[in-house]
This record gives structure tokens, sequence and C-alpha cells, in this order.
């Protein structure tokens, strides 16, 4: 079964209802929403559906707890097991305390960042990646909606050193290869006047954790 | 109309009708207008304190609320506090001379492994603004750094600040610290961050968690006042 690949405008403010008749629903972030289907493409896993919340929500991370709870409260009945496909993404544990509340799993680690990269590995880095600004695919391609705008820089163009002044690089984490999204993520770097480095990725520990709750079908 | 007939003269307000002006000015972070009308009201025989608390942190206690009701967005609350500091650029030397009270002093920096300073700024300036002597230790403090500057300030508050999940938890070590030395009563400690909350401040060993900047002065007063009534009657 191959799903329709969403827009990304879409998944930014609106996010992506469950199709399908899978046992398993995965709640994510609409910013994973491509990532997740291409995963569930390519290991034919049919048994999870999913659905998104939109991604817009990490520009407001006290938004997070409730919206997916109330996503848990409202699909629970139709499904057999609910896997909460956000990490802690600012909230500070009050998402995992939720989830804890609710009796669902969630994915480990701070941010999408971490987990497309490897939790243990980014936590070894992340004293010399301090001053590191990250994008993923999602985020490059969305750049102006989650970054440019929301921070004023389209208005204010003046404020951005007053933003990134303390950032000294951009690193893309690139789930895929794809040179013109390479060419974008480079030219976002220059619009931040930031140093650009390119870091594949793949999916990460994201793989890993949709294996295992496959696996435990 | 035309456009000139729609121009404001700051000059030729009256006091109230000038400070309602700056009020908005500061609100859609007109750095000029704002220098314009201290000026204005410097030249009108106010005093620096006056202009300070009566325009500039009025003002900008309007854009905090808005700020917290989800009426104004970070850039917009750069842009104002760009134009407030621009504004008190112009009042503080005069305060200095002319001996304007001062409420209490804090020792302000992010924590070990962070980077973000917006909120500590605003924070920063909201509290000089209300009368705090502030000294500000940047960014990525190892603990080290927060006591040295509490041994060099002898400041009454500490106030830390975190943006990101994996550093939060370094005000832990930092108030664990102040313990083990045997110094944590002998100030307050204010902490701050977007993913903060108020039971992540109880938990560390915080005196309180502020959610933004118009909040942590009022709660820095509060407590700077009590430390105070302790001292008159203990």
């Amino acid at each position: 079964m191959t799903d329709q690949l969403p827009q990304d405008d879409t998944l930014t403010e609106t996010g992506l209802d469950a199709r399908g008749a899978g046992r398993i629903l995965l709640i994510a972030c609409g910013a994973l929403a491509r990532e997740i289907l291409a995963l569930k493409q390519a290991n034919g896993w049919d048994h999870m559906d999913l659905t998104c919340l939109p991604a817009k929500l990490h520009l407001f991370p006290d938004r997070i707890t409730p919206a997916v709870a109330e996503a848990v409260e409202a699909n629970r009945a139709d499904y057999d097991r609910i896997f909460v496909v956000y990490a802690d993404c600012g909230t500070g544990g009050e998402l995992a305390r939720k989830c804890a509340e609710l009796g669902v799993e969630m994915v480990e680690g701070p941010h999408c960042y971490a987990f497309f990269e490897g939790n243990a590995a980014f936590a070894e880095r992340a004293d010399e990646e301090m001053t590191a600004f990250y994008l993923t695919d999602f985020l490059v391609r969305q750049f102006d909606a989650f970054v440019w705008k929301p921070m004023g820089l389209d208005r204010h163009p003046e404020l951005r050193d007053m933003l990134f002044g303390n950032y000294t690089k951009l690193v893309y984490q690139a789930q895929t290869d794809d040179p013109a999204l390479t060419e974008k993520a480079r030219a976002c770097a220059e619009r931040l006047g930031l140093a650009f480095e390119r870091r594949f990725t793949g999916y990460g520990d994201l793989a890993t954790a949709l294996e295992e709750q496959s696996a435990r079908y | 109309m035309s456009e000139e007939e729609d121009d404001i003269i700051l000059s030729e307000l009256d006091d109230e009708e000038l400070v309602q002006q700056m009020f908005d000015d500061l609100y859609d972070g007109l750095k000029d207008e704002i220098d314009e009308g201290v000026n204005i009201l410097l030249e009108r025989g106010w005093a620096p304190y006056r202009i300070l608390t009566e325009a500039l942190v009025g003002g900008m206690t309007v854009v905090g609320q808005d700020f917290r009701d989800g009426i104004l967005f970070v850039p917009e609350v750069l842009l104002a506090a760009n134009a407030m500091k621009s504004g008190m650029n112009i009042l503080k030397p005069l305060l200095a001379e002319t001996g304007a009270p001062r409420v209490g002093k804090m020792v302000i920096g992010t924590v070990k492994g962070d980077i973000h300073d917006i909120g500590k700024n605003l924070v920063s300036m909201m509290m000089e603004g209300a009368g705090f002597e502030v000294v500000d230790i940047g960014i990525n403090n190892p603990v080290e750094n927060y006591l040295e500057a509490l041994e060099t300030e002898q400041p009454d508050i500490l106030g830390m600040s975190a943006l990101l999940t994996t550093t939060m938890p370094y005000m832990k070590v930092v108030i664990d610290t102040m313990v083990e030395q045997g110094v944590r009563d002998d100030y307050i400690v204010l902490v701050g961050g977007a993913p903060l909350n108020e039971e992540f401040g109880k938990a560390i060993g915080a005196d309180a968690y502020c959610r933004d900047a118009a909040v942590a002065v009022e709660t820095a007063k509060d407590f700077v006042s009590r430390k105070h009534n302790q001292g008159a009657t203990g």
C-alpha cells in the first residue's frame, strides 16, 4: 500500500488525518509525516496508521502536550495501541509525564534533531555543537514558515544578529539525498549569516523506535 | 486627510498625552520616537527616575502583558525592548547623578551548555527599569561563574535562564553546589526559560519560577521586600 505524500503547508497548518485499517496508531508531529510514511512504505508497516498534529505547534511548545493528550483520547477506542512520535520537544518533561499518565509510549530524546542523529551521538556532541542551529529536511522546506517569519526576519531583518548572533553554524541534518534541498539549506545558512554543514542522518532513532513498535505487534 | 496632518508632533502634546504616545511608540518599537519623548520630558523638568518608571517601564509592562496573552510575539517584543533600551541609555547617566532608588541587586546568566539569551536580556532590562542593579554574566555559565559572581557582587538575587530541556537540569547543579557551600539561603534564586514550569522550579530548590520578564520583576520585588522586612523584624 502506498500513502500519497501530504503537502508541507498542510502538515504545518492542519496536520494529517489517520487513514488505513492498522491496529497501532502513530500520533506524530506533522514535521515527521513524510519520514514516517517513507518508513511505513519501505517496511510494509500497514498495521500502523499515521495521524499528525500540525507541525506549527512547535512554535508554542506549551500547546503540544494538551494537543497530544486530546488526540490520544479521541483515538484510543479505535486502536489496540497508540505510540506518540514526539520527543520532549521543549515541553520540559510535560509530554512524558502526560504520556505516562495516559499509558502510552513516546519516542525518547529531547527533540527530533537528537533522534535523527541518534540520541547518544547527539548528546556526546552537545558541548562542541552548542552554537549549532539545526534544520531537518522538513524544516529546510518550511524555513520561511518556521524560522524566517515567526522570528520576524521578513519584517525586521535587523533582528537577525539579536536572534542568531550566538550561533556559529547551521547544520542541515539530511534525512534524504536531495541536492536541491541541500542548496536550499545552504541558502538558509547564508540568510542567517551562519556557516553551513550538511550531515546525512537518515532516519536515525526514529526508524529504530518504529521498528520496535512494529515488532511488538 | 494628508499624511502631514496625521503626523503627531511629540513636543506639542501635554505630559499625559506624551506618556500615552510613548506607550504606543514603545509598543511599535519606535526607537527614535522614544528617544525624542525622553528628551522632551527631561526638558520639561521630569526627573529621570519618573520618566523611567512612568513612561518606559509603564509602556514595557503593556508589551509584556500582551506577549503573555499571545497578542505580541518575540520579534515585536525585541523591537520594543530595543526602543526601551535606547531610552534607558539616555537616562542611565542621569539616574546615576540624581541618585535614583535602588531596589536590589541581581546576578543573572544563562546556564552551561546554553547560548540562548533573548529571555535573559529582556529580564535584565526590565529589572534595570524597575530599579534593580543587574550584573549580567552572559551565556554558557558553569557553576564556578555563578559562585564567583555571587562572591564578588554580593547580590540579593541570583537569576538563571535556560531554553533547552537538556540544559535546564544544570540549574539544580548550581543550587546544589550553593547548598553544599552553605550559601544557598544567602540569596533569592529565581529561574526562568521556555521549557521550565513552577513544579520544576520547586523540585530543584529555586525560590520561584518566573514565566516572563514582567513576572520576574514582580517576583523579585516581592522577595526583596520580604527579605528586608525579615531583616527589620529579625
